[in-house]
């Protein structure tokens, strides 16, 4: 028996500074079988893949392979080795063919073959039922392609081990099941494959095993037979993780009468996200529930115009306006606080004081900068009143660990005093004890009348801050559910796809 | 402490570098600093830097900002300063008497031009998404034909008192006019980046674009406006060089500046692909290089070798600034002392983060 | 599968050649209705390859660097510096032809390895290292010797004068006598090199390496591609180029001078942009970079045929430039947009077509 394991991971802890991205966790993958490695972000996914790969290097733990103990200090140690990787952000080159793609970076002879090559290729590419021609150029095959192609190239490197990090999330039904009959074929080849993936049904389609982690720590590992959707979904989200400090947005609903504070109907983005209504009341937390990838941080950005707006009609107060930029947005009281921290929200080199005072300051004009006095006065205000950990308001933003990055950008928002504030997984990544204080600074904020639109891949977080749910799948709006008695199952079977309700009208 | 060390850091390549030509100098002879009166104006080896630095401290300045905000360099700014020039050249020659206003006038057609060549690099650099150096070798290809052009002929002469006071002496004012025009130049500039947020804006769309974006701040926007400034710079570098010269030279003015421009900013500590910058550290960069000129000729290095042995010195000062030789005598230094310093922020981080989740699981278990 | 290879979308490094390809046919046919005179004659064409092929080595050694997704600035410098080092060198009375090709690819290969270090592996910006180098090598170049200086040596005398005659495809001259064609030795350096730089790029693994490097170097080490080696290797080839031509330079003109090759860096910059290279690295085919050359070389001559202003070749060259940087701009991101929209799962409406369809 222990002969069929061939990748063996024992008490994996690896930091970054400032966060501890896994702790202590185990891994064990076997030859041919599908393993599904599950979590929400910020569960320490990446980062185990990434210590298997060598991209990472472990702080602590033990890794073999075959019986023998490995440590890879390059991603090519481990290619050599016989662990393939195919990544989430597609590691190609988009300029190259797709036989080239296939083929560079291995072997040893100075000059190409190319008719060789493409007959290789081809050969591989048939073999693999991928709709590509060998001498195309990368960057015209779909994204779907690419990543089949990706595949292929780890396939032909004969691994013993495969990585699928989020292989599906680009695409089609059609594709997907032409990938997961590849993968049949290589399991039943003995290739023993790590699959990561958000979606729910796939994990079961193919999946003989599903290992859990959650904030960095091993939640266990289950025979995918054993283990039903709902639970799987509660063990990612950890509904044990019980009744956090009592939060609980207590506030009834306020009152259908008023004029919204925000309303829009019809809208849609350049990103993709199907026409919607939303609207959000003074005082008001509300929420886009759902898995990542169904449309939520799509969904806000449209409101804020983030992307590109295509459609529909917005009403601020009640009157009509036209939001097509952000600093529109931003001048009618809106604030937005990115879901992708280091792309979208961090200014990274500039100091803690200037990324506080940005979006205020680009308020205020072009023609109205601040005095050194009073940026650090906002500065020291918010520092003080988010309780942010920086040796000083001049150090770089990049210094700080992600929780007070995130404060900071908070802090930004909260300087432009929003009457409606869009926070976008403001917890993520970062350690209990700041996302609580972040979720109590919410409820603080309704008291004082400010709406918020909350989104987090955590529900239960949902379920303490949020009077209203809309729930999305596949990037339409799926359900919307009011707080009287809304328990995490109702959620949860909602988001999983339990309930009615199909995406198409 | 720890303030000081943040907000001066950057300076420290500019200054030591500076700082080492000046003790090479006294060290060659103690006279480094002394003064004299010529014709009631200051004479003497600092006046001297001062005065042939002016224009590449007024391009430098252009050059930075347009580094900070579009992560590239604009290598037609020598270029556009011959285009400038020319332009208030033909305005002067054209009218009947120069006089202030004409000068005025000049000045400002030249400031006109130089802001639609930086327009025209900025439009290129920021809508068609073109890399700066490609965009601006369009106008160094192109540029001193057309500055010839505007001539008409080659070499006009400017023949007369008002310009050469410009470019000289003013009568009863003791320093030198371009190193006044600087100086005003400066303070110019030092009074738009407290009074507008163009430090801010240029910093943040070069750090990240996408994150300036969201907000509020217009990318397109900002990169024209930098490009636009660097414009007037040249016009200001134009108008400085043609009255030095006292004469229109399309071919030679300015030659190779821009060269020399980008290297200050360079030595000043700025990162040529954009994000955060320093003026004053580009400012001590081209007065560094011009020091290194002056000094080369002062240690009688012949006239020839002079371009070879600046190249060596800035190889030199490039490896010991790159990231590369940086990280490892940083730890080389850490190292000994890692006991001290490291321990503690690690320290730190622990205590406010990282056993946060721990401390945090510990009251829930019971 | 066999039916569709027929409409093999061309590459953009194809694409753009043949943007400059087409573009360079129909300009020397411009050229040849309006100034039959000499733009008929075989003569011209060969000159333009023989006079120019200093211009045209540096554009390949500049495209490579520039595929690699660097730049090179120094090239002209160095060929500076290898004409008179190579002058020097013969008329020292010491030098023979053969010595001399050997000094001159060992000055390139010297820079070459030098800057390619500095930059691949000390990761210093390209600009700043190359822009040093330039002026190392102008500086090294006025120490050496000043003056022009003409190479007597009979043995390199004979090498600058041969030309390859062929006799049947000459032309008649004003007086109506025929004058054969001659065919000086830098044209067929020049073909010879572009030929082995075009399958070096093509066929080898350092060019195909090199292809990944530009296009993305994050994925290319991801590949398991050595991308510093490559890098490297990148500048160095451009150095040993310039060495080469350099050693061309003075056989087309016989002479060492303080002003040779000076400014090529910008014109071979440019020369590669036109012939489809791009500066931002992963995009370029090495049969470019002559007609990229060729290109603004021939709008030159036109000007000059055309009697005007001289200052107007500069312009005119400016206003190519400024065309084709435009018109690639705009096609690369027309073909990009057509990505952008295909980057969407398909199962989503992607833009207004689809938008309401379900």
């Amino acid at each position: 028996m222990h002969t069929q394991i061939v990748l063996e991971m024992r008490g994996i802890s690896k930091a970054f500074p400032g966060v501890r991205a896994l702790h202590n966790v185990d891994f064990t993958l076997r030859r041919g079988e599908v393993h599904a490695l599950m979590g929400e972000n910020g569960a320490g996914k990446s980062t185990l893949i990434k210590v298997m790969t060598g991209v990472y290097a472990k702080d602590a733990g033990r890794i073999t392979i075959d019986g023998a103990t490995i440590h890879f200090r390059s991603p090519q140690e481990a290619q050599n080795f016989g662990v393939g990787t195919v990544y989430q952000e597609i590691s190609l080159c988009p300029n190259l063919t797709v036989a080239e793609n296939m083929f560079i970076g291995r072997g040893r002879r100075g000059f190409v073959n190319w008719n060789r090559m493409n007959g290789d290729a081809t050969r591989l590419l048939e073999s693999l039922c991928i709709p590509a021609r060998p001498t195309q150029e990368l960057s015209n095959c779909s994204l779907a392609v690419q990543q089949m192609i990706a595949i292929a190239r780890a396939v032909d490197m004969e691994c013993k081990i495969l990585i699928l990090d989020e292989p599906t999330s680009s695409l089609d039904e059609d594709e997907v099941r032409r990938l997961f009959a590849l993968m049949r074929e290589l399991k039943s080849r003995g290739v023993g494959i790590v699959f990561v993936t958000h979606f729910l049904d796939q994990v079961y389609e193919v999946s003989d095993r599903i290992t859990v982690l959650r904030d960095g720590e091993l939640v266990g590992e289950y025979a995918a037979s054993s283990l039903p959707q709902i639970e799987l979904v509660a063990k990612m989200l950890g509904k044990e993780l019980g009744d956090v400090a009592g939060i609980r947005n207590r506030r009834p609903r306020t009152a259908e009468s008023g004029i919204p504070v925000f309303e829009a109907t019809g809208l849609s983005s350049a990103a993709g996200v199907r026409p919607f209504d939303f609207s959000i009341h003074k005082g008001e937390v509300n929420g886009f529930a759902g898995l990542l990838g169904s449309g939520r941080s799509e969904s806000v950005r449209a409101i804020y115009a983030a992307d590109k707006v295509t459609g529909g009609s917005v009403r601020v107060n009640g009157k009509s306006v036209r939001i097509g930029k952000p600093i529109q947005a931003m001048k009618l009281g809106i604030g937005y606080l990115p879901e992708d921290r280091k792309g979208d929200g961090i200014i990274a080199e500039l100091s803690v004081r200037e990324n506080i005072i940005l979006a205020l300051q680009v308020m205020e004009g072009f023609f109205k900068p601040f005095s050194r006095k009073q940026a650090e006065a906002f500065a020291d205000e918010y520092i003080r009143l988010l309780n942010i950990k920086t040796p000083s308001t001049g150090t770089p933003i990049k210094a700080l660990s992600g929780g007070n990055q995130q404060k900071v950008i908070l802090a930004r928002w909260l300087l432009t005093h929003p009457e409606y504030l869009i926070l976008d997984e403001p917890t993520r990544g970062i350690d209990v004890g700041t996302k609580v204080e972040i979720q109590k600074l919410v409820l603080k904020l309704a008291e004082e009348g400010v709406s918020v639109t909350f989104i987090s891949s955590e529900i239960e977080e949902m379920l303490r801050t949020c009077s209203r749910l809309i729930v999305m799948r596949d990037r339409c709006v799926v359900g919307e559910l009011e707080d009287s008695g809304l328990t995490q199952n109702d959620v949860m079977h909602v988001i999983a796809g339990g309930a009615e309700k199909p995406c198409d009208e | 402490m720890r303030r000081v060390k943040a907000t001066g850091f950057h300076l420290l390549l500019p200054l030591s570098v500076l700082a080492f030509l000046v003790v090479v100098n006294v060290i060659k002879g103690v006279d480094y600093f002394s003064l004299s009166v010529i014709n009631g104006a200051l004479y003497g080896n600092i006046p001297n830097i001062l005065f042939g630095a002016s224009e590449l401290v007024v391009l430098a300045v252009g050059m930075t900002l347009v580094t900070s905000s579009s992560g590239g360099q604009d290598i037609s700014v020598g270029v556009a300063g011959a285009i400038t020039s020319s332009v208030f050249v033909a305005i002067l020659l054209g009218a009947d008497k120069i006089t202030w206003w004409t000068i005025f006038a000049g000045f400002l057609a030249g400031c006109a031009v130089g802001v639609l060549i930086g327009a025209f690099n900025g439009s290129l650099v920021a809508v068609f998404k073109v890399q700066p150096m490609v965009a601006t070798l369009i106008l160094f290809t192109a540029g001193r034909s057309v500055a010839f052009l505007i001539d008409g002929k080659l070499s006009p002469i400017l023949a007369n008192d008002l310009t050469s006071r410009i470019g000289g002496v003013m009568p009863g004012v003791f320093i030198q006019t371009p190193i006044l025009l600087t100086a005003v130049f400066i303070a110019l500039i030092a009074l738009l980046l407290k009074t507008t947020n163009l430090k801010l804006y240029a910093q943040s769309v070069g750090v990240n674009e996408k994150a300036a974006r969201l907000n509020g701040i217009d990318p397109v926007a900002v990169k024209l406006l930098t490009f636009m400034l660097l414009g007037v710079c040249t016009a200001v570098a134009g108008f400085i060089a043609v009255c030095k010269a006292g004469r229109h030279d399309s071919v030679n003015l300015l030659k190779y500046i821009e060269m020399d421009a980008i290297l200050a900013v360079a030595i000043g500590g700025n990162a040529l692909g954009g994000g955060k910058f320093s003026v004053t550290g580009s400012i001590i960069g081209a007065y560094t290089i011009e020091v290194l000129n002056r000094t080369l000729l002062r240690l009688e290095v012949d006239t020839e070798a002079i371009k070879a042995v600046k190249a060596v010195f800035i190889i030199v000062l490039m490896v010991l600034a790159s990231p590369v030789v940086r990280g490892y005598l940083a730890n080389a230094v850490r190292r000994p002392r890692s006991g001290t310093q490291t321990g503690t922020v690690a320290e730190e981080a622990e205590d406010g983060w990282v056993s946060a989740p721990d401390a945090f699981r510990g009251r829930e278990a019971p | 599968m066999r039916t569709v290879k027929g409409r093999e979308t061309l590459s953009n490094s194809n694409l753009l050649f043949m943007i400059a390809a087409v573009i360079f046919v129909l300009m020397y046919a411009l050229a040849m209705a309006i100034y039959p005179g000499s733009f008929l004659q075989l003569q011209t064409f060969f000159d333009l390859f023989s006079l120019n092929a200093p211009l045209i080595i540096l554009t390949c050694g500049m495209s490579i660097v520039m595929i690699g997704g660097g730049i090179d600035i120094s090239v002209g410098g160095v060929t500076g510096l290898v004409t008179m080092c190579c002058a020097v060198f013969l008329e020292s009375g010491g030098g023979d032809v053969w010595s001399s090709m050997i000094l001159a690819l060992g000055i390139g290969i010297a820079f070459g390895l030098l800057q390619g270090f500095l930059i691949a592996y000390l990761e210093i910006q390209p600009f700043i290292i190359t822009l040093a180098g330039m002026f190392l090598a102008n500086g090294l170049l006025t120490t050496i010797h000043k003056d022009p200086l003409n190479v007597t040596l009979p043995g390199f005398v004979a090498l600058r004068d041969a030309e390859l005659v062929i006799p049947l495809l000459g032309s008649h001259n004003r007086l109506g006598n025929f004058i054969p064609l001659g065919i000086k030795i830098g044209a067929f350096v020049v073909v010879a090199l572009v030929i082995a730089l075009a399958v070096l790029m093509k066929w080898s693994r350092f060019g195909r390496n090199l292809y990944a490097v530009g296009g993305n170097s994050q994925s290319a080490l991801m590949l398991g591609i050595n991308v510093k080696r490559t890098k490297f290797q990148s500048y160095l080839i451009c150095g040993s180029l310039s060495g080469i031509a350099g050693f061309v330079y003075i056989m087309t003109t016989g002479a060492g001078n303080v002003g040779n090759a000076s400014g090529f860096e910008m014109k071979a910059i440019a020369s590669s942009i036109i012939g489809g290279t791009m500066l931002s690295g992963g995009v370029g085919n090495l049969l470019g970079s002559p007609v990229g050359a060729l290109t603004l070389l021939t709008i030159n001559e036109l000007i000059r045929a055309a009697g005007v202003n001289s200052n107007l070749q500069a312009i005119a060259s400016g206003l190519l430039l400024c065309v084709f940087i435009v018109l690639q701009g705009v096609v690369v991101r027309l073909r990009g947009g057509g990505n952008l929209a295909r980057a969407l799962p398909s199962w989503l409406p992607a833009g207004k077509t689809t938008g309401k369809g379900k």
